[in-house]
């Protein structure tokens, strides 16, 4: 007998039923509901904690019902540490731009993924600061003109490379789980609720530290429409930040 | 007879395992940075975040050894911010928290303090004050006053500042802090020294089970489990709205300021010169006046407890028919402004200070004394 396939199409019990602020043609919104659709799948709405950042996703507790928490800017995985090692029965997980995680907060971040938190990191990477207006990300590719760098990022002027943080923590033996999707296309959304489950399914086996790093469209702030926008994580943000299980 | 205490009497939980530490019904010789961790312990706090930093290391290293034995999370951080964001964490899970450094590491926690204060988040700051401003030095001074007092982080935001002045005192104090945090749920900071945390005193030790208040946390992240969900956040965006949290904040810091004033006195009804002071200048206050009182001066001593809230209403009242008041800090000159604004200009006040961690004797004091009022007696 072939397995009985679910069709029915609802929100998920852990998504409220509100609008959000989010732009046209944003990423988070998709993560925000496959986030939900494995907290109900997995049935740990009733444990799970989530640390919400500084950035366009800091009221994200409008949208998820369960508990969460908000963060100073860059602090989300040392308020998830503290969490979770004093309620280890609880799921933990951190919801993350890339400002906030690798610029303000690449201390916590490494930190965290060093002592081999048994956390779960959701890394939302937009290549820009979102709620800011639009300024150089530490994801920046270079040449991308932002607000910051009007001209486009050049290395040689010493605005840097892009920091490919999944790299850089794959190498720590506390973490268990790195992996870099994207939610540009349905097929890339379906790795997506794969890797996001898995991050989970890592936490619950007490396996250490996981992180999805997810490539996300912004297309206001790229001035882009929407459609420009997911060619242009396909086409341009994956030479960067290729997708694929890092670690 | 505040003042007195070398020794005093501390309750130890006989839930924990003190008898390897401590011996009951004795006087131990303990410093105040250990005797503060374990007060800590006792008040039943289960977590601890910390950064090495000179001179509160005894207490960071105590905390490493007791709180795994007590059960509760010893955490050494990254830096002083990722510690102070660690106890928001804890807190928002419904643990008693603490964290504890000393004046350079206190400022980079302050972005973690505000963000508790403004998301009423009850936690325990302990400020082991050492020289500065920067890097300063290690030795002993009280430069913190406003940093602790007035403000600190950003926003509308008061912490409740105890500021002990014995061994014995530390103790008790830090086990008062955390149910001063819970029943207000916000930070409060005990703001001592190098002195005292580094300085070992006898304090005697008594078996009994401290009478530990519980608080109901019912707005804890535990799991959304037959509950709504809870929200922990220190946002406010709409219109309005944020004005509100900050009226809501401001009305429970008055009944702060109505409620938890404390301050010590000694010899003031018969004095004419009051001195005040906090901490541990308020010992070498009382050495200096014990010498004044032998050559025939009466001198009275007044000493906050609560730095904030400040005993402005208190002082006055009890200065009323005296001819002058002397304040001594270890600073510049901070707390004397309180002082000059709860005395309105009533009565002269004179400030005598050093800075740098550089520590005045009592035998300072007296000649200061005698070489102002001589010359007030001239004019």
């Amino acid at each position: 007998m072939p397995e009985k396939v679910n069709l029915e199409f609802k929100k998920p019990r852990s998504l409220r039923n509100v609008s959000t602020h989010y732009c046209p043609g944003c990423g988070h919104g998709i993560v925000h509901r496959l986030v939900t659709e494995i907290v109900d799948e997995l049935e740990i709405r009733e444990k799970t904690v989530a640390i919400a950042p500084v950035g366009c996703s800091v009221i994200a507790y409008d949208y998820w019902d369960f508990d969460v928490s908000e963060a100073a800017h860059g602090r989300a995985l040392a308020v998830a540490t503290a969490m979770k090692r004093c309620r280890p029965n609880l799921v933990v997980f951190t919801y993350q731009g890339d400002g906030d995680l690798a610029s303000i907060g690449i201390a916590e971040t490494l930190y965290a993924a060093n002592r081999g938190e048994n956390l779960t990191c959701i890394f939302i990477n937009n290549a820009c600061y979102g709620m800011t207006g639009g300024q150089m990300a530490p994801t920046t590719l270079i040449g991308q003109k932002t607000t910051t760098t009007p001209w486009g990022r050049d290395p040689a002027k010493g605005d840097g490379f892009p920091l490919k943080v999944s790299e850089l923590i794959a190498n720590l033996p506390g973490v268990c789980y790195v992996e870099r999707v994207s939610v540009s296309n349905p097929q890339n959304v379906i790795k997506t609720k794969k890797a996001i489950k898995q991050a989970f399914l890592n936490q619950l086996e007490d396996k250490g530290f996981s992180l999805v790093e997810i490539l996300s469209q912004c297309p206001v702030i790229w001035r882009m429409t929407p459609q420009e926008a997911v060619k242009w994580v396909e086409s341009e943000m994956i030479k960067t930040f290729p997708l694929g299980r890092i670690k | 007879m505040l003042y007195k205490g070398l020794t005093k009497i501390i309750i130890l939980d006989s839930r924990f395992p003190y008898k390897k530490y401590m011996s009951a019904n004795k006087k131990v010789l303990i410093t105040g940075n250990e005797a503060m961790a374990e007060a800590a312990l006792q008040a039943g706090c289960r977590f601890f975040a910390g950064y090495p930093i000179t001179p509160q290391n005894e207490l960071i290293a105590y905390m490493a050894k007791r709180m795994p034995k007590a059960g509760g999370v010893f955490i050494q951080a990254e830096s002083e911010i990722a510690a102070v964001n660690m106890v928001f964490g804890a807190s928002a899970a419904g643990f008693r928290a603490i964290t504890t450094s000393s004046s350079p590491g206190i400022s980079l926690k302050q972005e973690g303090i505000s963000y508790m204060a403004g998301a009423q988040l009850p936690c325990v700051i302990i400020n082991v004050m050492r020289a500065g401003p920067g890097l300063g030095n290690i030795t002993p001074s009280q430069g913190d006053y406003f940093q602790a007092t007035k403000g600190g982080g950003h926003g509308d935001y008061n912490l409740i500042v105890l500021a002990p002045s014995t061994v014995a005192e530390a103790f008790e104090l830090t086990m008062l802090a955390f149910d001063l945090a819970d029943k207000y749920r916000n930070p409060v900071m005990i703001l001592t020294d190098a002195f005292l945390g580094q300085m070992a005193e006898p304090i005697e030790i008594k078996r009994q089970r401290p009478k530990n208040k519980n608080f109901k946390k019912d707005w804890a992240l535990t799991g959304a489990k037959n509950r709504k969900p809870n929200v922990i956040s220190s946002l406010f965006i709409k219109e309005g709205v944020l004005e509100e949290h900050n009226k809501k904040l401001q009305e429970k810091y008055k009944s702060v300021r109505k409620k938890e004033i404390r301050y010590k006195s000694l010899n003031l009804k018969e004095a004419d010169i009051v001195f005040v002071s906090y901490g541990i200048v308020s010992r070498i206050a009382q050495e200096a006046a014990n010498i004044l009182k032998r050559e025939g001066m009466n001198i009275g001593l007044f000493s906050p407890v609560t730095l904030w809230p400040f005993p402005y209403k208190q002082l006055k009242q009890l200065t009323a028919d005296k001819k002058a008041v002397f304040v001594f800090e270890l600073s510049s000159g901070q707390m004397v402004q309180d002082v000059e604004f709860a005395l309105d200009r009533t009565l002269p006040v004179y400030f005598y200070g050093r800075m740098g961690g550089e520590v005045f004797s009592e035998k300072d004091i007296v000649k200061f004394v005698k070489k102002k009022l001589t010359y007030a007696g001239k004019s």
